[in-house]
């Protein structure tokens, strides 16, 4: 069951992952990172994180996303239109990709494997009890720093964005 | 109903076995690597934007997998903070794209090279 | 593998009788507002109008379907799919009563019982927006789009004064859980005033409440907040390209949203499946009596009938109230069935709620709704939330 969950899911995130950056208009890019986010929300709760899972969906899908598509929307970006790559880009690009990936992934597997399997149900600790705990006690001053950070964000965006007032 | 037969009991057991946790991690270095991609061959800019976006999702992925593996919470704190710094990001990004779609009017990257007008 | 067998046939009863509410849930708006309006409403097709939504589905579907050429097919036909989708999903998490008891398999009443379920919730309405945004881009035409960015901008910022209202009972509660949320709520103080959440010592719900319903009224793009959607606005808004079947799909994802958020606001606030005084003093018997008093009125006006057919309808329909006036007397299904009743009473309650609202008001201005999400509900949330996390905290 969890290799098969395992993957199903990950075939989904790596297609709509694919789907991303081949994609020629932004909001099918848009809307197949979502899906990219959906099944990532499926293996944070495979994995035991739940609360980090409906956080996911409700941030990154359901707010980051939808300003994502407003702004494509406002914007009225079109379909991007083909034109003439370097050949050199063309030659060389997926092989260096490939090899990018070869060595994060000899880095992270070799180094960092190891322990049990994971199942459903085998890490227990990602309840929003636990993460609040650890945010109220160990981690508070990064969770006020980021409180700050966001404000700060929201006035440059809002001063960014606006109109000006004559 | 009675307890399930023999031959059932050992396909549940094969059907939970569970997976490894360096699945996980190959997944999430397919996803950066794909993020990575986007990055450097897109040109609409909030197409390049989104494949950030997807960079920082891998490494989410990777964070709750280690979680997973030592058997902490520490993972999930790191995970939240990374989806609040990229909310922000993404805040103050799109709003900036905005400016500068109102002055230079393209989306290509390519054409918004200078920074005279 | 029992467990999987339980959960398809209770899957089937909740999605069997979802899809019925949700039809028959626009007969009753319908009919209730006609009778604001001192008209009678849907009369003809079966008695009272009964078969009306079945001839409402029967019309749509048989529709032609029209694709304008204009417009961008894949997210077209995405845009009410997903709609449908986050509607209908929400209803998985809710609990509906106790726990049920039949042929020796004990299961409780709801499809999944989540930890989190509250957040689900949340997650499912954040994600409506995003079939009303493609609705109304990709219809290629310029009243479609502004009515669609202006629903999603309105549904995006009344979430955030309905999620600072919903912490609030959660601070109360002190679990996300949905069915642990309405066992916290049990009990009675004083002997007689139910531990609803909106009753609650230290930090009484009320004004939570209000937001809460204030904010779903705008969340479910409902009068006084429809203007995104109504017909003499922008000529009807996102789904003006929208014909027969996913026409069809936005209005019932509009309804599945209305008792979504109706059915929240019950297990939240309104104490869930609990009944208003102690089953002591009788609780129990609300229920028979509501029915033996419909029972009792539909025999006598079926015996001075106001228009021919009644003669026949109405006793008809008297005789079902009385047999269901039998069943919630019958003991081994007093402890089953009053529990749902109750859920079924408040919810039911706040949908005419609903209704009877639609009736009533004139709707708000575009700029009237987004000023009054930000500058007045979105504060008077957050001094709610935090004057119940300091009375929550100075209590314990």
């Amino acid at each position: 069951m969890s290799i098969f969950f395992f993957l199903l899911f990950a075939t989904i995130a790596v297609v709509a992952g694919v789907s991303v950056i081949l994609q020629r208009h932004p909001i099918a890019s848009a809307l197949s990172l979502v899906g990219v986010m959906g099944s990532l929300a499926v293996f944070y709760l495979i994995l035991g994180a739940e609360f980090i899972a409906l956080a996911q969906m409700i941030v990154y899908a359901g707010a980051i996303m939808v300003l994502f598509i407003f702004v494509i929307m406002l914007l009225n970006a079109g379909a991007e239109e083909r034109r003439g790559r370097s050949w050199m880009a063309q030659l060389l690009g997926v092989p260096l990709l490939i090899a990018f990936f070869a060595i994060v992934g000899y880095a992270l597997v070799g180094r960092f494997s190891g322990g049990e399997p994971v199942s459903f149900g085998s890490f227990t600790g990602g309840t929003a009890e636990a993460v609040g705990y650890a945010l109220f006690t160990d981690y508070l001053l990064p969770f006020e720093v980021t409180s700050v950070l966001i404000l700060v964000a929201i006035v440059g965006a809002i001063v960014l964005a606006r109109k000006e007032m004559d | 109903m009675g307890s399930l037969p023999e031959g059932m009991n050992n396909l549940g057991a094969t059907l939970n076995a569970g997976v490894p946790i360096s699945w996980y991690l190959i997944l999430s270095a397919i996803l950066f690597t794909l993020g990575v991609a986007g990055f450097i061959f897109r040109r609409n800019i909030i197409t390049v934007f989104m494949c950030i976006e997807l960079m920082l999702n891998a490494v989410n992925l990777s964070f709750v997998a280690f979680a997973n593996q030592h058997k902490q919470v520490s993972g999930h704190i790191f995970t939240f903070f990374v989806m609040v710094v990229a909310a922000a990001e993404a805040a103050v990004g799109l709003a900036i794209i905005l400016t500068v779609f109102k002055n230079r009017d393209t989306l290509n990257i390519d054409e918004i090279n200078s920074l005279k007008n | 593998m029992v467990f999987l067998i339980i959960t398809l046939i209770k899957l089937a009863i909740i999605a069997f009788v979802l899809l019925t509410t949700l039809a028959y849930l626009q007969w009753v708006e319908r009919k209730v507002i006609a009778h604001v309006q001192v008209r009678v409403g849907p009369y003809r097709v079966g008695p009272h109008g009964l078969l009306q939504p079945l001839a409402d589905v029967v019309k749509l579907i048989t529709k032609e379907g029209v694709m304008p050429p204009h417009v961008n097919r894949f997210f077209y036909l995405l845009a009410p799919f997903l709609a449908v989708l986050m509607a209908l999903i929400p209803i998985s998490v809710i609990p509906f009563g106790t726990s049920i008891t039949l042929f020796g398999y004990t299961t409780n009443m709801e499809l999944a019982d989540l930890n989190v379920g509250i957040l689900v919730i949340l997650s499912l309405s954040a994600l409506g927006v995003y079939g009303i945004a493609l609705a109304g881009w990709s219809s290629n035409n310029k009243y479609a789009l502004l009515g669609g960015l202006r629903s999603s901008a309105q549904m995006i910022s009344y979430e955030l004064p309905m999620s600072l209202a919903i912490a609030s009972p959660l601070l109360v509660a002190g679990t996300l859980s949905l069915r642990k949320i309405v066992d916290t709520q049990a009990g009675y103080n004083l002997g007689i005033i139910p531990k609803w959440a909106i009753f609650a010592m230290p930090a009484p719900q009320i004004f939570s409440f209000i937001i809460f319903m204030i904010a779903a009224f705008a969340e479910t793009n409902r009068i006084p907040f429809d203007l995104p959607e109504a017909e003499n606005e922008l000529v009807a808004g996102f789904h003006v390209e929208y014909s027969s079947m996913s026409f069809a799909a936005f209005f019932m994802a509009e309804y599945a949203n209305m008792v979504t958020v109706c059915s929240v606001a019950t297990l939240l606030f309104l104490g869930g499946w609990h009944p208003l005084w102690p089953a002591a003093y009788g609780s129990n018997f609300v229920a028979p009596l509501i029915l033996i008093v419909a029972a009792g009125l539909c025999i006598y006006h079926g015996l001075n009938p106001a228009r021919p057919l009644d003669r026949y309808t109405l006793p008809a329909f008297g005789v079902i109230f009385l047999g269901l006036a039998g069943l919630m007397l019958f003991p081994p299904a007093v402890p089953v069935l009053t529990p749902l009743f109750w859920f079924l009473a408040k919810t039911l309650f706040l949908l005419f709620l609903f209704v009877w609202i639609r009736a009533t008001l004139p709707r708000f201005r575009y700029d009237q709704l987004m000023g009054f999400a930000w500058k007045f509900l979105f504060p008077v949330a957050l001094a709610n939330l935090l004057l119940t996390g300091f009375l929550v905290a100075l209590v314990d």
